[in-house]
């Protein structure tokens, strides 16, 4: 197995990974857990990103990016997960995924290499997980040493909408 | 041309060029009946729009074509070679006529009976052998689609049948001469199937039919080929649109570009970024035209309009128009087609007189309805205006008095431009019969939505026995628009120039100072007050201030009639930018209208000036109410809603007290000018009878002296109660003591440290009015303290509700708004059971009631529905949306009777 180093175009990403894109996924982490989603839903790969901020959104949109011209909503993985915010001075990175036409940058803390995972690997989600977490994750990878959380992007952008939200 | 009539033929061209390929597909497939239904359709549609334009000839042929084909459709008719050679003729006969048509905009002279006759013999079964047999031989050999069409021009009577088939190509070739050389066009020397447009998509296989029968293959493929048709394309309309986002991604980038200059001196690249601004502006400006129509196409439909009203409701009415040539985008005519028609309708409708009433009002007796449409800086004016009777602002008023819209003491001080301002209001009419025109009460509130959300503007004028007319102001186009880009707490917003009516920097201490009534800022600006709001509030921008409030910037707006200030701590410039509509999940947030990239690369909110007045009407209830939630101390909450209490002194010592918002006006009148109308007091008032009504039946009616009065109002009927005098107005918390058996009292509470007589206003008012709330009782006490929310916009039904309930034996909360009703219930308050209102601004009670259910606290809880309108689909859609039970709105024995239920039920349950 190949594994492409990010940032990748995603074309190259899906020739390095060999032949069944379908089980091919950027691999991220979040306060040192490791996340993966599958490599044809992911865009982009970008840096720290100049962020303008969307008042009265819900809290888990981080705001808004300009990406080449398009604008991109942003949404903080770990306050989606429940998790304290990042150290101050490390800088975050973006994944961004196409959902539904628009465009959704993730910001996790850093992006790995794209994995092949096989199907024997992959159990479900145990039920021993936070809600929280069981709600956008799509089942567990396991890996040599550590695990992988399967997110389900769609679920994972269908926050609900939290008290500072509503439209005063 | 008139524009009508180009549509026509450009529509009809079209069409006869779609029925070519229909009717030959339908000959080889005769039993599709979808195919005949569509053909019948499509020459229904044309004998249709030649009746509507005055075209006898068409129509007639058209006519005859259609109950061939109708045969057909019902299967009496097969549509064999014969029935389809006729067809074609018919089609023939109406293409020539329209060619004419197109050249001198009049119908040829000329006579069809022979035509129409052979398709009405064909249709009722005779054939005439003598006129069709031949064709039908002709056509018999060749199966082909095409071989009906040859006999057909062959067979064609009118001599002068070619003789004018030159004159449309020779006319082609002078458009394409006097167009600009990019637009495709036909000329007669090139086929048909050459042109790489949708348009001669239409004629291919006309062309292909031809090719395959040569004689008849010139003149038909000239027939065929319109000029009008050829020298416009029709679009997708996709494709325009994705060329307008190109431009605009063009149009930010050199934005960009031109920062980036501005910032380096002496650039080599500044002359061609100068070149490429102009180009890009000339671009920007062409696009923008490719979408512009004339909005003569949004009227196009009116003058039948009228004319069909004007029979149904025996007015005479005359249609003016003027600017129909004015452009706009499309996409904002699509928008403002349907307002449009409704204001019309409206003038037409409410607006204008009947004859006699005109003559004897010394008006002409045809009533008129005037259209103007004109440009004015970046805006398209549109005038909507009658000479007819003008508002009945009294009706409205009573109207809105009686829609729980306002009480009467507010409508009292409203000025007539503010109560006409009513019936933008849902739900609200004055006709006094429904029509089948209009009178429904639905559609104002449409309008002036539907164009505010474009972010156009409505103003209405009138005059009493003159007219009324509405102004209608929209931008030109919605793509790209003006903005100024301000700051707040360090975040940078764009305002859309078009609301911004000026901008006035605030200073404490100068003339521009920022002053403040209970924390609400406003300022003084020639002689009016501005009511502000801070965008660093509304927004929820965190703790972080930029300048002090005092210094701030302020942005004067407009949003319809409606002018105030917004609070931001800087200016920037104005850009021009590409409106982008935000992301699903933020689109509920209405303070947005969309987001876009300014020529620094940065990400940009645009402020929504609609969302920003909705929210600023409401910021000082909603502020309280967030206050109190976001302490989350119920009685510092309860310690908010407290109730201003008029404090008196009638018959007896015990101090009594009423809320001061039932209370309309305090008069104090000379006891000798009571009179006595069967046995009962009543005082002159306001040119009525004014019914007197005492505390109790042992007070004694004064004869001389100064008599206190405090007057209750609702809808138009006035009452006094006497009494002894004006003790004082309080805010207290109504908190009822106590039960009182004694007719006329809610109970005691204590006001101002002293026990208080809380008076039933009820009870009076229907000594008064024995009808005013139907059946008085006395409200029947409950041990237990149960909670209970109430929510309705209404002060009226508020404070007429609340000691109600109080002394039902709730523990009573209200809003007024469902927004700061569900504010509060998130925020932890418990509720035992929630009454609301349906009819409210902004968030509906069905919506609220949608919202609690979702809350899992609120799963259970008992929601009672208040409503004037009791129609059946209402209270099925309140049960759908999770209401408990739905109680008429001046139904208090049902509501006490519901909620005594509930409660007996929830303590079973409770055991």
């Amino acid at each position: 197995m190949s594994n492409a180093l990010v940032p990748v175009d995603k074309g190259t990403a899906v020739k390095a990974a060999g032949t069944n894109v379908a089980n091919d996924f950027v691999t991220m982490t979040v306060a040192d857990q490791l996340f993966g989603i599958p490599v044809l839903t992911v865009q982009d790969v970008l840096g720290a990103q100049r962020i303008t901020r969307v008042p009265l959104a819900p809290p888990e949109v981080a705001g808004a990016l300009n990406l080449r011209g398009r604008i991109v909503t942003a949404c903080d993985v770990r306050r989606r997960l429940g998790l304290p915010k990042r150290d101050a001075g490390t800088q975050g990175m973006n994944v961004v995924v196409d959902h539904k036409g628009e465009l959704y940058a993730l910001m996790v803390d850093s992006v790995g290499e794209v994995l092949s995972l096989s199907a024997d690997t992959y159990e479900r989600n145990p039920n021993t997980l936070d809600p929280r977490w069981r709600d956008v994750s799509g089942g567990i990878y396991r890996l040599k040493g550590k695990l992988l959380v399967l997110l389900e992007v769609n679920r994972l952008l269908a926050f609900k909408r939290g008290p500072g939200s509503e439209a005063a | 041309m008139d524009d009508l009539l180009r549509d026509f033929l450009t529509e009809t061209n079209e069409n006869l060029g779609v029925l070519d390929t229909e009717i030959v597909r339908l000959e080889q497939n005769p039993n599709d009946p979808g195919l005949v239904g569509s053909i019948f359709r499509i020459m229904h549609t044309i004998k249709g729009t030649c009746g509507f334009l005055g075209l006898p000839r068409l129509e007639r042929v058209a006519h005859a074509g259609e109950n061939l084909l109708d045969k057909i459709r019902e299967g009496i008719l097969m549509p064999n070679a014969q029935a389809v050679t006729l067809i074609f003729e018919a089609l023939d006969r109406i293409k020539s006529i329209l060619s004419v048509l197109e050249q001198t905009e009049a119908e040829p002279e000329g006579d069809d009976s022979d035509l129409i006759q052979r398709l009405n013999d064909y249709a009722s079964g005779k054939t005439d052998p003598t006129a069709t047999a031949p064709k039908a031989s002709e056509a018999a050999p060749a199966a082909a689609p095409a071989a009906p069409a040859a006999p057909v021009v062959a067979a064609e009577p009118e001599p002068d049948e070619h003789g004018f088939v030159p004159v449309p190509a020779a006319k082609t070739a002078a458009m394409a001469d006097s167009l600009a050389a990019s637009r495709p066009t036909e000329t007669p020397a090139t086929p048909p199937a050459s042109v790489p447009v949708p348009v001669a998509a239409a004629a291919v296989p006309v062309a292909a039919a031809a090719a395959k029968a040569p004689k008849a293959a010139e003149p038909r493929g000239d027939v065929a080929e319109s000029a009008v048709a050829a020298s416009s394309i029709r679009v997708n309309v996709d494709v325009l649109e994705n060329l307008m986002t190109m431009v605009s991604e063009l149009v930010l980038t050199r934005n960009q570009l031109l920062q980036i200059l501005r910032s380096q001196k002496d650039s080599e690249f500044s002359v061609p970024l100068q070149r490429l601004n102009h180009v890009t502006s000339e671009l920007q400006e062409g696009v923008m035209k490719t979408r512009m129509q004339p909005i003569g196409n949004a009227w196009s439909k009116l003058p039948r309009l009228i004319r069909d009203l004007s029979h149904e409701l025996g007015k005479k009415i005359d249609l003016v128009m003027h600017g129909q040539e004015t452009e706009l985008d499309r996409q904002v005519l699509e928008l403002i087609k349907d307002p449009l028609t409704h204001l019309v309708r409206n003038c037409a409708d409410h607006g204008l007189e009947r004859p006699e009433e005109r003559r004897a009002a010394g008006k002409p007796e045809t009533g008129r309805v005037n259209l103007n449409a004109f440009h004015e800086g970046g805006h398209i004016i549109i005038e909507i205006s009658d000479d007819g009777r003008g508002l009945n602002i009294e009706k409205i008023k009573q109207k809105g008095i009686q829609n729980g819209v306002v009480s009467e003491a507010e409508a009292a001080s409203l000025s007539d431009q503010q109560v006409a301002q009513f019936i933008f209001k849902a739900g609200f009419s004055t006709a006094a019969v429904v029509t089948s025109v209009s009178g429904r009460g639905v559609g104002m509130d449409v309008v002036r939505t539907n164009i505010e959300k474009i972010g156009g503007t409505v103003e209405l004028r009138f005059q009493r026995g003159k007219g009324t007319a509405f102004v209608i102001k929209i931008p030109l186009t919605l793509a790209i628009v003006s903005a100024l880009v301000v700051e707040c707490s360090g975040e940078r917003f764009a305002i859309p120039q078009i609301s911004v009516l000026e901008l006035v920097r605030a200073q404490a201490g100068s003339e521009t100072t920022i002053e403040r009534v209970n924390d609400s800022p406003f300022l003084r600006l020639r002689d009016r007050l501005l009511p502000l709001v801070s965008l660093h509030d509304l927004l929820r921008l965190g703790d972080e201030r930029g300048v002090e409030p005092d210094q701030s910037f302020i942005v004067v707006t407009q949003v319809g009639t409606y002018t105030f200030g917004i609070m931001v701590d800087r200016v920037f410039d104005t850009e021009e930018i590409v409106v982008k509509p935000v992301a699903p999940i933020l689109r509920d947030i209405s303070m947005f209208s969309g987001n876009t990239i300014l020529g620094d690369g940065s990400v940009i909110m645009i402020l929504d000036p609609n969302g920003i007045a909705a929210a600023s009407g409401e910021a000082a209830a909603m502020g309280e109410q967030a206050a109190a939630a976001a302490t989350d101390d119920e009685t510092s909450a309860r310690d908010a809603e407290r109730i201003a209490l008029l404090v008196f002194r009638a018959g007896g010592q015990a101090p009594k007290a009423v809320p001061l918002s039932l209370i309309a006006r305090l008069e104090e009148a000379d006891a000798a000018s009571i009179e006595f109308s069967d046995g009962k007091p009543v005082l002159q008032y306001r040119g009525k009878l004014m019914p007197l009504v005492t505390i109790d039946p042992t007070y004694p009616v004064r004869n001389e002296g100064r008599q206190s009065i405090l007057v209750f109002a609702d809808r138009n009927r006035n009452m006094g109660l006497l009494v002894d005098e004006i003790v004082d107005i309080v805010e207290e918390r109504l908190q009822v003591e106590m039960n009182n058996v004694r007719p006329g009292m809610v109970g005691s509470a204590i006001i101002s440290g002293k026990a208080t007589d809380v008076i039933d206003t009820a009870h009076y008012l229907s000594l008064a009015f024995g009808d005013w709330f139907g059946k008085a009782e006395a409200p029947f006490g409950q041990a237990q303290q149960r909670r209970l929310l109430l929510v309705d916009d209404s002060p009226f039904f508020r404070n007429l509700l609340q000691p109600i309930l109080s002394v039902a034996g709730y523990d009573v909360t209200t809003a007024e708004t469902a927004t700061g009703a569900l504010a509060m219930c998130e925020a932890g308050r418990e509720f035992d059971v929630v009454v609301s209102d349906i009819e409210m601004p902004g968030m509906s009670g069905f919506e609220f009631a949608e919202a609690l259910r979702r809350t899992e606290r609120f799963r259970d809880t008992p929601i009672l529905a208040l409503s004037s309108h009791t129609h059946p689909r209402d209270i099925e859609r309140a049960r759908d949306v999770g209401f408990t039970d739905f109680i008429p709105k001046l139904d208090r024995e049902g509501l006490l009777a519901s909620l005594n239920e509930l409660g007996a039920a929830s303590r079973v349950a409770a055991q």
